[in-house]
């Protein structure tokens, strides 16, 4: 498969306008000998159900704009991946798994079908993941793809936003089982580093995975939770969060306390967007395009 | 005349007592350790009082209950944590060393605004 820039580029004339991280890391397929460039989707926060119209006027169309956005790229991804908070939280039992199954409908209209989801803790936290499991499958999963390890952790089906033991000692038998320097991504919801703990931007245990995980030459992490693109290096490790599909958050720390950021009729769908992740050979472990959602 | 005055000067006293303890928390309690003790609730999704007060240097014991179901009570700031179950009086020392804005936050998934549960020691010099 042959994926240039110009096949995002392409993607402005939709109305979504491109930006490119252009994050520089090692080749990460230098030892490996797999040289398959590809590029996945990542889509976060959808948040289905969430109704306020002050933070998103546009509460039902904005994820079926975000799937159409997808549908149009092309070439297609080879996967796309929901990295949690598909929906809404909500204390009634019933009432979730109704927005799960409309959730699933929704995403059953990507023209890629390889698509991977993961919890959030609006998904999965008061019910420790029990509907989640019922329409969506296992809460932690790893998958290969193109030479690749994917490794899907859970901090989230615990409310206290911990991995858990049982969680790390299975991370650390899959991990045992790779070389070195074999190229990882893993995916969460909330970030495993402290980013901002006072405004429960953190997980627990997350240091313990980083532990883990930092033996390893080459490793990625994508999480979503915070609603807005940011990038953080533990050690050699890169972190990147990504835009929300209901309402942004602010910068960490820039207000004294967290709050959502209000609609504005004159930047319709600001700060919500998709993320196109692409493998490039040789140069950088990953670029990254950022794509917004917007009207029409 | 001068005693109608007296009488809204004391009420106003009160009022304002009434408001500085209740809004920002201020003790009107000591434990056996001559500590004072702040009293904290916590219900979905707010703890009462959002604001508490605290001078650099003077231990405090905070004591937490749950109005409703668990909550979490962090101040990563702090590094203080607890569970703060229903039904139970959760106690926390605390000896503030040095003077900032510390915010305090639910950290055990409540529900929708959970991640508006929140509040702020103020610690003075």
């Amino acid at each position: 498969m042959s994926l240039n820039r110009r096949d995002f580029i392409k993607l402005a004339t939709y109305g979504g306008a491109v930006f490119s991280t252009g994050l520089i890391g090692k080749n990460v397929f230098a030892k490996t000998g797999e040289q398959d460039e590809f590029y996945f989707v990542q889509l976060s926060d959808t948040h289905w159900g969430f109704n306020d119209k002050k933070f998103n006027a546009d509460p039902e169309g904005t994820l079926p704009r975000a799937i159409e956005l997808v549908n149009q790229l092309d070439p297609q991804p080879d996967f796309i991946v929901f990295t949690g908070d598909l929906t809404h939280t909500t204390d009634d039992p019933n009432i979730r798994r109704k927005r799960m199954a409309e959730f699933q409908d929704i995403a059953r209209k990507l023209n890629t079908r390889n698509v991977r989801y993961m919890p959030g803790e609006h998904d999965a936290s008061l019910d420790n993941g029990e509907a989640y499991k019922e329409f969506f499958g296992d809460l932690n999963y790893t998958f290969d793809h193109k030479g690749i390890h994917f490794i899907a952790l859970d901090n989230v089906s615990d409310p206290r936003a911990r991995l858990g033991d049982s969680q790390l000692a299975w991370l650390s038998e899959d991990l045992n089982q790779r070389t070195k320097d074999a190229p990882i991504v893993v995916l969460t919801h909330r970030p495993l580093f402290d980013l901002a703990p006072e405004w429960g931007w953190s997980t627990q245990d997350g240091a313990k995975a980083i532990e883990l995980l930092m033996p390893f030459e080459n490793v990625t992490v994508f999480y979503g939770h915070i609603h807005q693109e940011h990038h953080h290096q533990t050690g050699h490790i890169p972190h990147h969060s990504a835009r929300s599909l209901i309402f942004p958050l602010p910068v960490p720390g820039s207000v004294e306390k967290k709050h959502k950021i209000a609609w504005d009729d004159a930047q319709p769908y600001r700060g919500l967007g998709i993320r196109n992740i692409e493998t490039t050979l040789p140069g950088a472990a990953f670029d990254l395009h950022e794509i917004n959602i917007k009207k029409g | 005349m001068a005693r109608t005055k007296q009488y809204i000067h004391t009420i106003l006293i009160c009022a304002g007592l009434i408001f500085y303890y209740g809004a920002y928390g201020l003790t009107n309690q000591q434990n056996n350790d001559n500590k004072a003790v702040i009293k904290i609730t916590a219900k979905r999704f707010e703890y009462s009082p959002p604001v508490v007060e605290l001078k650099k240097g003077v231990p405090v014991t905070l004591e937490l209950t749950a109005l409703d179901r668990i909550h979490g009570f962090n101040v990563p700031g702090l590094g203080l944590r607890a569970d703060v179950p229903p039904g139970q009086t959760v106690h926390v020392d605390l000896l503030p060393d040095k003077a900032g804005q510390y915010i305090f936050l639910c950290d055990i998934f409540c529900g929708n605004g959970h991640g508006e549960m929140n509040g702020v020691i103020v610690v003075k010099d």
